[in-house]
């Protein structure tokens, strides 16, 4: 019984190692890394970065969005069904903007 | 050896279904997919109004940047004490488990008290929700993404009073997990709305 227990835990830790991959001490790296770069986003409020503005901006979003997705929400090691779902959410919300600012932009010149 | 069977078949049975996935959690992208439009079509028709303030204050008159940047590091913050609760149900350590979604809980009602302050400063600045196009998508969308949190506080604090008297059935570790995935996403949306609504000046 006490063996049947212990192979059973140790499956479980298996199993919780595949399908999360990371500890807590990675997952408190992973959360200085974003603060970091939180800390990087409102320097762009003091210090003029030029034409790099917004780019640098876009891009430290999206690299936030990314990790957090992927480390915090497990879609990295995580069945590809559920990647695929969320993603499809995403792309079409993206789809949603892009038409909704080309229609104001018809309109706009239209008028 | 009958207790083990029995407890195999707790942890593992969600898995018993004909995508070999957890009902639970695939329902959970779903609804999480289907979130992604709905704040989509919010952060579109604030990002098509925010220059069409007509009346009342501007979008970088009003906006206090070092003071919504607080609000969202502590959000952020609460991303780390959520996964840390994931981790705990998992290792089926109850106390911890308690411990980092009531911390969680705390940031995230920190963060939702913030912006209560910050729409009590506004309004009193002069930017009601119908005082330009621009003041009903910004009240819209971040009022949105504040009643989110709300929820999710209710949702976490419902949770630990569940594991202190263990009445979740089925999974534990997956009821924190689906939990902790909703509370993520409010998370995400805040880094883009952050970005697109208060550091990128119209």
């Amino acid at each position: 019984m006490s063996t049947a227990t212990e192979q059973h835990t140790g499956h479980d830790d298996h199993a919780h190692e595949e399908s999360h991959g990371a500890s807590d001490k990675q997952y408190v790296i992973i959360a200085l890394i974003l603060a970091a770069l939180t800390a990087i986003e409102v320097s762009t409020y003091y210090i003029d970065f030029g034409p790099l503005f917004m780019p640098t901006l876009f891009v430290l979003m999206i690299v936030k969005f990314v990790i957090v997705v992927s480390y915090f929400m497990h879609l990295k090691f995580d069945n590809k069904l559920f990647s695929y779902l969320f993603y499809s959410g995403l792309i079409l919300a993206v789809a949603v903007y892009c038409g909704a600012l080309a229609t104001f932009k018809f309109f706009l010149q239209k008028g | 050896m009958a207790d083990t069977v029995v407890a195999h078949g707790a942890d593992h049975g969600a898995h018993h279904t004909t995508t070999g996935l957890s009902n639970n959690k695939l329902g959970m992208w779903v609804f999480l997919g289907s979130e992604c439009l709905l704040f989509g079509g919010l952060i579109s028709t604030y990002m098509l109004y925010r220059g069409r303030a007509n009346a009342g204050p501007q979008p970088d008159q009003i906006y206090d940047i070092p003071f919504t940047s607080v609000s969202s590091f502590v959000l952020l913050m609460s991303s780390l004490t959520m996964v840390l609760a994931v981790s705990a149900a998992n290792r089926k350590d109850d106390r911890n488990t308690n411990l980092w979604l009531t911390v969680t809980a705390v940031l995230g009602a920190t963060f939702v008290g913030g912006q209560v302050y910050e729409f009590t400063a506004f309004y009193r600045e002069g930017l009601g929700f119908t005082t330009s196009l621009f003041g009903s998508s910004f009240y819209t969308l971040t009022g949105f993404h504040g009643v989110h949190v709300t929820v999710g506080i209710i949702m976490l604090m419902a949770l630990v009073g569940m594991v202190r008297r263990n009445r979740i059935p089925g999974s534990k570790a997956e009821t924190v997990e689906l939990v902790g995935l909703y509370w993520h996403f409010v998370d995400i949306i805040w880094i883009v709305i952050f970005t697109l609504v208060y550091l990128i000046p119209s």
